[in-house]
């Protein structure tokens, strides 16, 4: 669906409620996006019947159930490559993909890949909690190097993705992340995703906090937060700090983290984010060093990127008009015929 | 001097050369021709996997076989009357093939000692020159001479000069079969229409050749080939894989809903892709996927929102879609999947046939995944297929695959074409309405197939996915009762479409008797011919092709007891073989070759006659 709107709402929050038990456990990340989602589709203006929401395997692929919708819980990696076959063939649903950090990183990584280049119009919801929770705790693409988990009891060998920057590099066309614990950010976040058209990707920080707990708090939790969370808007400098005192400033293409109060910096000198910026967005999405090191960046949120780019089932439906327009109606007859045929009498 | 006419009543022609040669288009070009003048005829092209091999080596021989006539033909043939040779390799890989008296046309100039030595023949010495092909009546033409020759003028380079060789060796064997240019004349002028120097030149060549078989003395007789008495009615030329692209468009067509093709280009399955990435005025949609998982996935996709949907591969790619499938089994959703077999296992014979995907088709799934599996046997045949595929799939609400092979897929023969009034309606229900309090998207019908409700129906709102169903409600269910319910409901209703399906009949012979041949898929046109030879000689010999593989016709056991033996020929180790000793404790002989060429008719009726002794 192309635009979204803030008229009276087709249906309640409550509509969305399906009557299974909702089964992740208890204090997971999980509940407060399946909320907000709940909260955010009733004001798009789109019908109930119209949404269709289709997931993959792990934790967060079990949201279709509890969501009042059409929905489908399909195979490990694969939700990006039926969504894009449903929204291929049918441009009047709402097509959303829920899927996390394994579903889409690494089974699916392919077909991630090649969802955000085609830019078919679906929204990407990528539960990052940067763990496989579903199978009981094992590293996942995008856990830190080092990590100690059931498979890497020595500490995990493995170079993680920064989901974002692939999304860029895979020339994706909404680029965003956002985290479970800001209910408000989140919530702006999903609308935003619904009002692009083409392929959204969010990326949710989502707490485990069974398996992988506290692994965002550096950015999620008060007293860190104003100090490691970058708030990105585009139009705005990019400030963060207890009292927006901290700034990015670019010198050349290299960012520097810079007190606007200090050192003859005033607020003019800050970079302003600007989500057309293809070149910004991507040293954007490179902020992404552990929270740990020495001089390391405050870690985005918000919109990073933007454009706007032709959606492949729109392509691809007009070059089917196309055709039809210059050839006719296809005749089965003819068809079936071909160009050369004989008789026996 | 006066040229004699000899009347042939079929005629077998190996066209072979470089994989650069052209010598596929050269076959394709006869085959139109001979179909068109009326003469029956089966075609079997077999071309190395590699786009240009090595040029000059065994290795780089690309064939083409046709066999044409006046009386039914039902294979390509076995050994050939004729063999085209482009150079010394395309001699070497196909001298065995050739009956003894049989011509031999040779291109001299692909005899020089470059091309003996890479076709390995010892001290190279040419077989043109010594007496290895004294029994073979050989003709021996320096075509690329002879081409340079009537291009002198063109102003066109050597290589492009060389590249209408295959014009000249066209025109001769037109002239040796009495045949018109005129359809070739028409598919250059299509081809290079816009590239008049190129056209001019192919023209002259054609002609050329020709010419030469008329004018020079050494030639004196030509043969002629009546048209065969078929059917009455319109035919067409078609190729296997062309015909189950048009029949998935019919199937659409039939069904009344939109035709949508998720797929990742594979060898011999490619062609269904390109004939129907041609098709979008039917309002088609193709899907080059990212991978083989893909396709199948946005075929299910699309299948979830209301398209016939298709996905096409080989049997590398059917193993990438064995999870989907099973997810499209879960989900009891209409979805065709279309496997043209190839020689395996892993890459295998890519451009080799080979029917051993049978026992993948029917098992290859992790649980217990029944699917029904149905099989082509002729290139005109797979339309049909690939429509009935299509019709199970919708009307049962069940994905289908449907097994070709690299043989038929290639392969073209005269075909019947249908009219669209001759075609069935396929009949599609989509759900409108709640079948309870609340809607029961797993509640069966009479066929125990479930609702088809799409996306967008208000009300009918509902969640899918691979997780063991519930009975009816389709929720997520553990219960251990439910499950065995549920995986013996999902074997039910796929044997349940037996009664939804044709009683297997006999192709040929008596209904009870010595022996019954049992074919299934491309063996089809080889066990007929045998059995048809058996016969005359007084053999008594039945034959029956099966279709339909799972579930199989009600009457197919019963029909199996009705004879002494049964035997049944595969291009495997004997997979129908075990599956019907399986389910019907049928003491079956196998005939197996897996030689990556298909069945000769021969080496099938002499099995044939073995078993009747």
């Amino acid at each position: 669906m192309d635009t979204a709107t803030t008229s009276a709402p087709l249906f309640t929050s409550k509509e969305l409620v399906t009557d299974q038990e909702v089964r992740w456990c208890p204090g997971c990340g999980d509940y407060s996006i399946l909320k907000q989602v709940q909260t955010v589709i009733p004001e798009l203006g789109i019908p109930r019947e119209k949404f269709v929401f289709i997931s993959g395997i792990g934790c967060s692929s079990r949201f279709p159930y509890y969501m009042e919708t059409y929905g489908m819980h399909s195979i490990h990696g694969r939700a990006t490559a039926i969504a894009s076959g449903l929204r291929a063939t049918r441009k009047d649903l709402s097509v959303w993909i829920v899927t996390g950090d394994g579903d889409s990183m690494s089974i699916g990584g392919n077909h991630f890949i090649h969802l955000m280049r085609r830019n078919l119009n679906v929204n990407v919801l990528l539960f990052n909690n940067q763990i496989y929770g579903l199978t009981k705790g094992q590293y996942s693409p995008t856990s830190e190097e080092g990590k100690v988990t059931k498979s890497t009891p020595y500490g995990s060998i493995d170079h993680p993705f920064n989901p974002i920057a692939l999304a860029m590099g895979a020339d994706g066309t909404f680029i965003a992340r956002s985290m479970d614990r800001d209910p408000v950010h989140l919530k702006d976040m999903l609308r935003k995703s619904a009002a692009h058209k083409g392929t959204s990707f969010l990326e949710i920080y989502q707490n485990c906090n069974v398996f992988n707990d506290g692994t965002f708090e550096m950015f999620t939790e008060k007293a860190t937060k104003k100090q490691e969370a970058l708030f990105v808007e585009s139009g705005k400098p990019l400030l963060f700090g207890q009292n927006n005192e901290l700034g990015i400033k670019l010198d050349g293409f290299k960012p520097v983290v810079v007190n606007i109060n200090e050192n003859g910096n005033s607020i003019n000198d800050i970079w302003v984010h600007d989500t057309s910026d293809r070149v910004k967005a991507g040293i954007l999405s490179r902020f992404f060093d552990s929270p740990e090191k020495e001089g390391h960046y405050p870690r985005p949120f918000g919109v990073f990127y933007e454009e706007d780019r032709p959606c492949y089932e729109d392509v691809m439906e007009d070059q089917v008009n196309q055709v039809i327009a210059a050839k006719g109606k296809g005749n089965l007859d003819k068809l079936l015929k071909g160009s050369e045929v004989w008789d026996i009498k | 001097m006066e040229k004699q006419n000899e009347v042939l009543e079929q005629v077998i022609i190996k066209f072979a050369g470089d994989s650069g040669d052209g010598m596929q288009l050269t076959g394709t070009q006869f085959t139109n021709t001979a179909a068109l003048f009326g003469n029956d005829l089966s075609t079997f092209p077999d071309f190395p996997a590699e786009i240009r091999a090595p040029q000059g080596t065994l290795a780089g021989v690309s064939g083409y076989q046709l066999h044409f006539g006046s009386v039914n033909i039902y294979t390509p043939g076995d050994k050939c009357d004729v063999l085209v040779a482009m150079n010394a390799a395309a001699l070497k890989a196909n001298l065995k093939n050739l009956k003894e008296g049989g011509i031999i046309i040779a291109n001299s100039d692909g005899f020089d000692p470059k091309n003996l030595r890479l076709a390995n023949y010892p001290d190279g010495k040419s077989p043109l020159e010594d007496d290895t092909l004294g029994k073979f009546n050989v003709i021996t033409m320096d075509v690329t001479k002879m081409t340079r020759a009537a291009l002198v003028d063109s102003g066109l380079g050597t290589k492009e000069i060389d590249r209408a060789k295959n014009m000249f060796v066209l025109g001769f064997l037109y002239w040796m079969y009495n045949r018109s240019l005129d359809i070739t004349i028409k598919f250059l002028e299509d081809k290079f229409g816009k590239k008049p120097a190129i056209l001019d030149a192919n023209l002259k060549v054609l002609r050329a050749g020709y010419n030469y078989g008329d004018t020079t003395e050494t030639f004196r007789t030509r043969y002629q080939v009546q048209p065969a008495k078929m059917a009455t009615g319109s035919y067409r030329n078609i190729m296997g894989n062309q015909a189950t692209a048009i029949g998935l468009v019919a199937a659409s067509h039939q069904a009344g809903i939109p035709l949508f093709v998720g797929t990742y280009p594979i060898t011999p399955a490619s062609d269904i892709l390109h004939e129907l990435s041609k098709h979008k005025s039917f309002g088609v949609k193709t899907f080059q996927a990212e991978d083989e998982i893909a396709g199948i996935c946005t075929a299910i996709g699309a299948s979830f929102g209301g398209s016939l949907a298709v996905t096409t591969s080989s049997g590398p790619g059917i193993a990438l879609k064995g999870e989907a499938m099973g997810l499209a089994i879960m989900l009891e959703i209409p979805l065709v999947v279309i496997n043209v077999q190839r020689g395996g296992p892993s890459t295998g014979l890519p451009t080799k046939t080979e029917q051993s995907d049978l026992l993948q088709a029917l098992y290859g799934r992790n649980g217990e995944a029944p699917m029904p599996v149905i099989a082509a046997y002729s290139p005109g045949n797979c339309f049909y297929t690939a429509f009935e595929a299509c019709r199970i799939a919708l009307e049962h609400m069940t994905p289908v695959m449907m097994l070709s092979d690299g043989y038929i897929a290639n392969g073209a023969e005269p075909w019947q074409y249908p009219t669209s009034a001759d075609l069935k309606k396929i009949d599609v229900k989509f759900a409108t309405e709640k079948n309870g309090e609340h809607f029961l998207p797993y509640k069966r019908d009479e066929k125990l197939s479930r609702p088809w409700a799409l996306p967008g129906t208000k009300g009918l709102e509902h969640r899918i996915g691979g997780l063991e169903k519930q009975h009816e409600t389709g929720n997520i269910s553990y219960d251990s009762d439910n499950h065995q319910f549920m995986v013996r409901m999902r074997e039910s209703k796929v044997e349940k479409i037996a009664d939804y399906i044709p009683q297997q009949t006999l192709d040929s012979g008596p209904e009870k008797g010595k022996l019954l041949v049992v074919g299934w898929g491309s063996t089809y046109g080889a066990i007929k011919t045998a059995c048809k030879m058996a016969r005359s000689e007084g053999y008594d010999v039945a034959h029956a092709q099966i279709t339909y593989l799972k579930p199989f016709p009600k009457n197919l056991g019963e029909m199996l007891f009705n004879y002494d033996k049964v035997l049944i020929p595969e291009m495997n180790t004997g997979q129908l073989l075990k599956v019907l000793r399986d389910k019907y404790f049928v003491p079956a002989i196998g005939l197996n070759k897996i030689m990556g060429i298909p069945f000769s008719a021969g080496e099938i009726k002499d099995k044939i006659v073995e078993l009747c002794k």
